[in-house]
């Protein structure tokens, strides 16, 4: 049986994971800030075939907070075999732009406050444990429509580069997660074209990612290649586009 | 987000605005003008679009609330499919009491039309197995309704066209199956009269009875068809069906219909004479038995961009067997056949839905692709004959009986009126309310 963490398990690719894992009937460990939703989808999760289907509150930018939610999970699974930090918001670049309070409380929901799970985490994980991570395909370059949220993507895929070497040998493995354009409460008012992926299909990429003990995924999987392009479009011709 | 909303006819196409439900304990988004629940989309004319108005798509309420394998009872959030359900169901050995000829229906959606199955005879719809309810209303109230409590609202809202408010969540008696597995026996039959006897000789014997009809015979052998009947099974509980999620799928909508004259008459006449034997009796997978359209994704677009008409009516039984006549005599003389058309007698379970469309009877199932005015004359001339007869025409497959045909077939629609949410409606509604 698989005990599963996750944070941020109201997003709707974290929800759709979560399904996945308590068909498995894995024991579930669920964190986010919405308590009443957390407890739908406890009773949900558990009828789905959950063994176990646990829920804690916390704003991930409460840091204070984040050592009393890492133990309480460790008590209620006794220990954990995957890790599922998947919390995030698409802030308005131009609300960044102007006002450093929410600049500053973005990039923290985004990026430090991801950093922060991660350390702390992975000092509790023993092999074979897997820590995936959602970052972005939006931290792979910055773009002019958003790149306060691509820069705290980007400091998180950095970083856990770094994390995966440095748990390399003790046998932890660390899952970097680039999902392209996903059909979720989080893009809502974009306007869907051949490109968008279900929340489901998300989810079940990243269940394999996690089976076969993948670094990096990008989902779907032609994210790569669109990626591959835009990294090495040079900067001179770069910096005249509009994306 | 304006949408071109579409139901399953793909006619009419409206404009609406489309907003998801995603948390039950969450208030209804704000919205301007009319609201309408909606579920997956399966129903055919206008009952689910609201033209210039909102949609709340209810499909995101997919959340189980409590299933208990013991008694089979089961909680559910709205927007739940009866496909999610017999996937999380079945293998516990539950079956869903009632079930309509498409799996891609929603709870809500299934409750809004007080949907029947080829079991009517005996279990009924599917609201004769709906608990309770939780209906959340424009002005924030929820409301948990019962059968028979003096509010009405149940009984308003079960068949209640989505207008009553959002349900939110029902709890549903599901029951007891062997497994996946059904014993079907197809009799081929030469005309009309061996279909009423068939079906009154199959409805003490048999759990499930419909007929298939050949629409373009006519002469001595007017209504001859296929009648099947099947019951569930014991049998190899694991068992796959072939073919079951849709791996066929119509990529795109041709040009014009597939539906045509130059095709129909061979599919019927094939359709007739594939079975050689004049009974047949097999072990068939439920998924085929059942929703042998879900094999075949997005077959509807088979009938070309301009989208289809169906149209569903029920007779009273001392009406049935000279109506249904009169209605296939209309069609074969129209020239203008059905690609399938479908015979059920309905037993006596009265509905408990104000606007419930099941009632004793015969119930006659058409579709016809939408080419033009013609299409519309020859569904008028059906209507005038279930008319005389007394009988109704099901909204759910509904884009065009007139206002005064509905509230003649639905005597209840002024006592149903007053339970209206005062900020839903929908194009169906609009339009026979005219
Ligand atoms: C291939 C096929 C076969 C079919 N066979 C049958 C059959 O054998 N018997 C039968 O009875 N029907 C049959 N139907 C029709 C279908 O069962 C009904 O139209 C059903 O109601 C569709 O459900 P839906 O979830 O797609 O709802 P929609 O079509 O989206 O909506 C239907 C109605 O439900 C309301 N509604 C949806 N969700 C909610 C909610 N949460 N709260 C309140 N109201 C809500 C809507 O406002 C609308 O009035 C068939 C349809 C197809 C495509
Ligand atoms: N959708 C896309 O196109 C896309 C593309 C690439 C990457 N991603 C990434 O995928 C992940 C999941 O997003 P999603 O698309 O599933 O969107 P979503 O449904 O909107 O989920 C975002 C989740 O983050 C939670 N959250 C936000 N701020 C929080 C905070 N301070 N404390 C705790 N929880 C917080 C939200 O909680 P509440 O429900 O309480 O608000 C919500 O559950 C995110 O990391 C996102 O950046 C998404």
């Amino acid at each position: 049986m698989q005990r599963v963490l996750i944070i941020g398990a109201t997003s709707a690719i974290a929800e759709a994971t979560a399904r996945a894992y308590a068909s498995r009937g894995a024991a579930l460990f669920l964190v986010g800030r919405d308590t009443p939703r957390l407890s739908t989808m406890a009773a949900d999760l558990s009828v789905r075939g959950a063994s176990v289907a646990g829920t804690h509150t916390l704003d991930v930018n409460n840091y204070n907070e984040h050592a009393a939610m890492i133990s309480a999970a460790w008590t209620a699974l006794g220990d954990i075999d995957i890790v599922l930090i998947a919390h995030g918001t698409l802030p308005d670049q131009n609300a960044c732009a102007t006002s450093v309070e929410t600049a500053l409380r973005e990039f923290s929901t985004n990026g430090t406050s991801t950093i922060m799970l991660a350390i702390a985490i992975a000092s509790r994980l023993k092999a074979p444990a897997t820590l995936a991570v959602i970052s972005s395909v939006a931290g792979d370059r910055g773009r002019a429509s958003n790149y306060l949220y691509g820069s705290a993507k980007g400091a998180v895929t950095v970083f856990l580069s770094g994390l995966r070497q440095s748990l390399y040998a003790s046998g932890v493995n660390v899952l970097t997660i680039k999902p392209g354009f996903v059909d979720t409460p989080m893009t809502q008012s974009f306007k869907k074209g051949a490109l968008w992926a279900k929340p489901e299909q998300i989810a079940r990429g990243i269940v394999t990612a996690i089976d076969k003990r993948r670094a990096v995924a990008y989902l779907p999987w032609f994210w790569w290649g669109i990626m591959q392009v835009i990294k090495n479009i040079p900067e001179f011709v770069f910096r005249r586009i509009k994306l | 987000m304006t949408l071109a909303g579409q139901s399953w006819g793909r006619y009419p196409i409206t404009r609406q605005k489309i907003v998801p439900l995603i948390d039950r304990q969450r208030e209804l988004p704000a919205f301007n003008g009319w609201a309408l629940p909606y579920g997956n989309g399966r129903s055919y004319g206008d009952s689910c679009l609201n033209p210039d108005g909102t949609l709340l798509h209810a499909r995101g309420l997919d959340r189980y609330l409590a299933f208990d394998p013991a008694s089979g009872l089961l909680c559910c959030e709205a927007g739940v499919t009866f496909s999610e359900i017999l996937d999380l169901a079945l293998a516990q050995g539950w079956f869903l009491p009632v079930t309509p000829g498409t799996r891609y229906v929603t709870v809500g959606g299934a409750i809004a039309n007080d949907v029947h199955g080829k079991n009517h005879h005996r279990l009924g719809t599917f609201g004769h197995h709906v608990i309770r309810f939780e209906l959340l209303r424009s002005d924030g109230s929820r409301i948990i309704c019962v059968p028979g409590d003096a509010n009405g609202l149940f009984e308003a809202t079960v068949g209640g066209l989505g207008l009553t408010g959002v349900i939110t969540w029902a709890e549903v008696q599901l029951r007891r199956v062997p497994g996946p597995w059904m014993e079907t026996e197809s009799i081929r039959f030469n005309a009309l009269d061996e279909f009423f006897a068939l079906s009154a000789e199959s409805s003490t014997s048999h759990e499930y009875t419909v007929a298939w009809i050949d629409c373009l015979a006519s002469g001595k052998s007017l209504g001859r068809g296929h009648f099947l009947r099947a019951d569930h099974a014991p049998g190899e509980p694991g068992a796959k069906p072939v073919a079951s999620s849709s791996s066929l799928r119509m990529p795109l909508t041709p040009p014009w219909s597939l539906v045509n004259r130059l095709t129909l008459r061979p599919f019927n006449w094939l359709y007739y004479h594939r079975q050689r034997v004049p009974r047949r009796r097999a072990m068939t997978h439920y998924a085929p038995y059942f929703y042998p359209l879900d094999g075949i994704g997005d077959w509807n677009r088979m009938y070309g961009p301009r989208g289809f008409l169906q149209h569903q009516c029920v007779l009273p039984p001392s009406h049935a067997r000279d109506g249904i006549a009169a209605l296939l005599h209309e069609i074969a003389r129209s020239g203008m056949g059905s690609f399938l058309a479908v015979l059920k007698e309905f037993g006596d379970l009265p509905s408990r839905g104000m606007l419930s469309f099941p009632r004793p009877g015969t119930t006659l199932a058409l579709d016809f692709p939408n080419t033009g005015p013609n299409v519309f004359a020859l569904l008028d001339r059906l209507d005038a004959v279930v008319d005389e007869a007394g009988g109704a025409v099901y909204p759910a497959k509904d884009a065009r009986m007139s206002g005064a045909h509905f509230r003649k077939a639905f005597p209840r629609w002024q006592e149903f009126q007053p339970h209206i949410d005062p900020r839903f409606s929908s194009g169906f509604w609009r339009r026979v309310m005219e």
